[in-house]
């Protein structure tokens, strides 16, 4: 009975950050999909009578713009909004490539062994021990500034995160038993690989995925906040944090939005990986 | 035996720098913008963009490039910045204490938070406290320093305003020093009310870089406190009748950190790669912040010299922990 409720608690607590974070992040998608039909203005249409106007809390803010504006009166909501695009582009984009190099990598390096993996190992120990915003800040000096730039970087920095731990993983699965049943009934060593081995740590790059989407979020708010991303005219979350930092002391809210869009969705892609986690994968059920 | 392998860790060092050198030189001359059309005024004519190409020798090929930069480093002299029209090694070296006091002191933070708060976990394991412990490291380990830094100056900076958010010094403080290393400088000199405010500007960045790396810490040492409680020898103390603070701390605590130690290289250089942000959103005079001007400027032998002298720090404090991790464990003999 106890053993059951505990269980029954620890499930339904997954299934709860996995709505908790889930919604979040279903939000910022509509936010970002949407974003011309619901930002109230043009992100960089310029107002310059009513700069640094306060948030909607403020006695004397102006009903047109709900979250104030910046120094050159561009609203600050609509910024949010157009930045969560940006934001979200580099979140799927960045993130998938890494995933599917990595795990391509890990896949090969993990099933085959011998000088591969030695190789592709001791390359992802030697990755792995840069700092990564040194190396992310580096990159994009030599590749130049842009979206592209951006996702390039964090696809050549953390494709190590999926390798690593699909190569470990394939490690412990090819010593299953389903494996030596697939040798034995005569599948070849791609098809295996492909067939057996893929859909069975599915769960645990599902869950990495997600992880690194967060990360991403957080690797383009740098990026964009050293003005390193995409031109400094479009919105981006790091953009509007680096414009609030220089008008903090006047304006707080400025910086506060951006950086706490950033938050939440870098929470929720956290909650919502950590559940899937618990949920999808029998074996790493706490 | 540890100084033949000292001897032999040294031997690597200059090898590594030289291929790091190659890399950087040969992966910045690629670039695709131009640093001579980010110094001249608009107007200038073809002849002076040409003079400027040779006068800093970006006119030649990268080979040559790099042997006349190599042969001027092994001397000493990096060239001069493009940017800021100075000496790289001056600019750098004024730059750098400031960057080396705010790393390690959140190096010493970060190690004395989480060998506390691992040692308070364990403790008082099963009981609030590790609860409490576990929460703070995992919350610690979501967050990255760049966001720390941001909420800090939130928080502390604006809100309810009780430190500076910007600088390494109030600017009118009157104490000339003699070094760039003014935290040493004012304990040295009993120099008590600057000491004061140089802390005070250096809080809120040391703990933003201190935060993570104390969770690493917390979650590692505890992991293997927790293993080598459960240890022979940790039993035979308890027969013995020795307090559980005297054999946690005593006993179990210098074997456990090996495994800590042995992480701590890595997540140092970490620690100062996150310099490079920190010192950019705190204002702060140091060589990271120097890194990303740099870089928007595409100023190339500012950011080689940069990056080199990054790689030196790393080198050493990788032989550092090597060393220390050789001393703490009697188990690892030269192979």
């Amino acid at each position: 009975m106890n053993r059951r409720g505990r269980r029954f608690g620890n499930l339904s607590s997954s299934h709860l950050r996995v709505w908790l974070g889930g919604s979040v992040v279903l939000l910022m998608v509509i936010a970002a999909v949407f974003a011309p039909w619901i930002a109230p203005h043009d992100p960089l249409e310029q107002d310059l009578i009513s700069g640094l106007l306060p948030p909607f809390w403020s006695s004397d803010f102006n009903s047109t713009y709900l979250l104030g504006t910046d120094s050159l009166g561009r609203d600050l909501l609509s910024r949010l909004i157009y930045g969560a695009r940006v934001a979200l582009i580099v979140a799927i984009v960045a993130a998938t490539l890494a995933a599917v190099l990595g795990t391509l990598l890990g896949l090969l390096a993990g099933y085959f062994g011998g000088l591969f993996d030695t190789a592709i190992s001791r390359m992802v120990d030697v990755w792995m021990s840069f700092p990564p915003v040194l190396l992310s800040i580096i990159l994009v000096a030599v590749i130049g500034t842009g979206l592209h730039s951006v996702i390039i970087a964090i696809v050549v920095i953390d494709w190590t995160r999926f390798c690593r731990v699909v190569r470990a993983e394939v490690l412990v699965q090819r010593e299953q038993e389903y494996i030596t049943s697939a040798v034995t009934i005569g599948l070849g060593r791609w098809t295996i690989l492909w067939r057996e081995i893929l859909p069975n740590i599915a769960p645990l790059l599902i869950t990495l995925l997600t992880l690194e989407m967060g990360i991403a979020i957080i690797v383009e708010a740098i990026l964009s906040f050293v003005g390193l991303s995409v031109s400094s005219d479009q919105a981006t979350w790091g953009g509007l944090i680096q414009e609030g930092r220089l008008y903090v002391h006047q304006a707080w809210w400025m910086m506060t939005l951006p950086v706490v869009c950033i938050i939440a969705s870098v929470l929720a892609f956290n909650a919502l990986g950590d559940g899937l986690r618990s949920i999808l994968d029998p074996v790493m059920r706490r | 035996m540890a100084s033949r392998f000292f001897l032999r860790r040294m031997l690597l060092i200059l090898p590594t720098l030289f291929g790091v050198s190659i890399v950087v030189f040969v992966l910045l001359r690629v670039i695709p913008g131009d640093p001579i059309v980010m110094m001249i005024p608009p107007g200038a004519d073809q002849a002076d963009i040409d003079n400027l190409r040779q006068l800093y020798g970006l006119d030649k090929s990268i080979l040559d490039q790099y042997l006349i930069w190599c042969r001027a480093a092994v001397g000493g002299d990096f060239g001069t910045s493009i940017s800021l029209r100075q000496d790289v090694v001056g600019l750098i070296l004024s730059r750098l204490p400031a960057t080396l006091e705010l790393a390690l002191s959140a190096m010493a933070l970060a190690v004395v938070l989480g060998i506390t708060l691992a040692i308070v976990g364990t403790y008082w394991q099963n009981r609030w406290p590790e609860a409490v412990v576990d929460g703070v490291s995992g919350f610690n380990q979501a967050i990255p320093d760049f966001l720390w830094g941001l909420i800090f100056i939130l928080v502390l900076g604006v809100l309810w305003p009780i430190l500076p958010v910007s600088g390494r010094i109030d600017p009118r403080t009157g104490l000339e020093f003699t070094t760039q290393f003014y935290l040493a400088e004012s304990i040295l000199k009993g120099e008590l009310a600057i000491l004061v405010d140089l802390v005070r500007h250096m809080l809120l960045p040391m703990v933003a870089l201190a935060l993570p790396l104390t969770a690493v810490i917390t979650r590692t040492l505890k992991a293997s406190l927790f293993e080598t409680m459960t240890q022979d020898y940790i039993l035979l103390s308890e027969i013995k009748g020795f307090s559980r603070w005297r054999i946690l701390i005593v006993e179990a605590l210098r074997n456990a950190l090996i495994p800590t130690v042995a992480l701590s290289g890595v997540q140092f250089n970490f620690l100062l790669g996150g310099t490079v942000l920190i010192e950019r959103i705190f204002s702060y005079p140091g060589i990271g912040n120097m890194a990303i001007g740099a870089v928007i400027d595409r100023d190339l032998p500012l950011i080689q010299g940069l990056i080199i002298t990054f790689a030196i720090i790393f080198v050493f404090s990788n032989l550092l922990i090597d060393l220390s991790y050789r001393l703490l464990n009697p188990k690892v003999v030269n192979e």
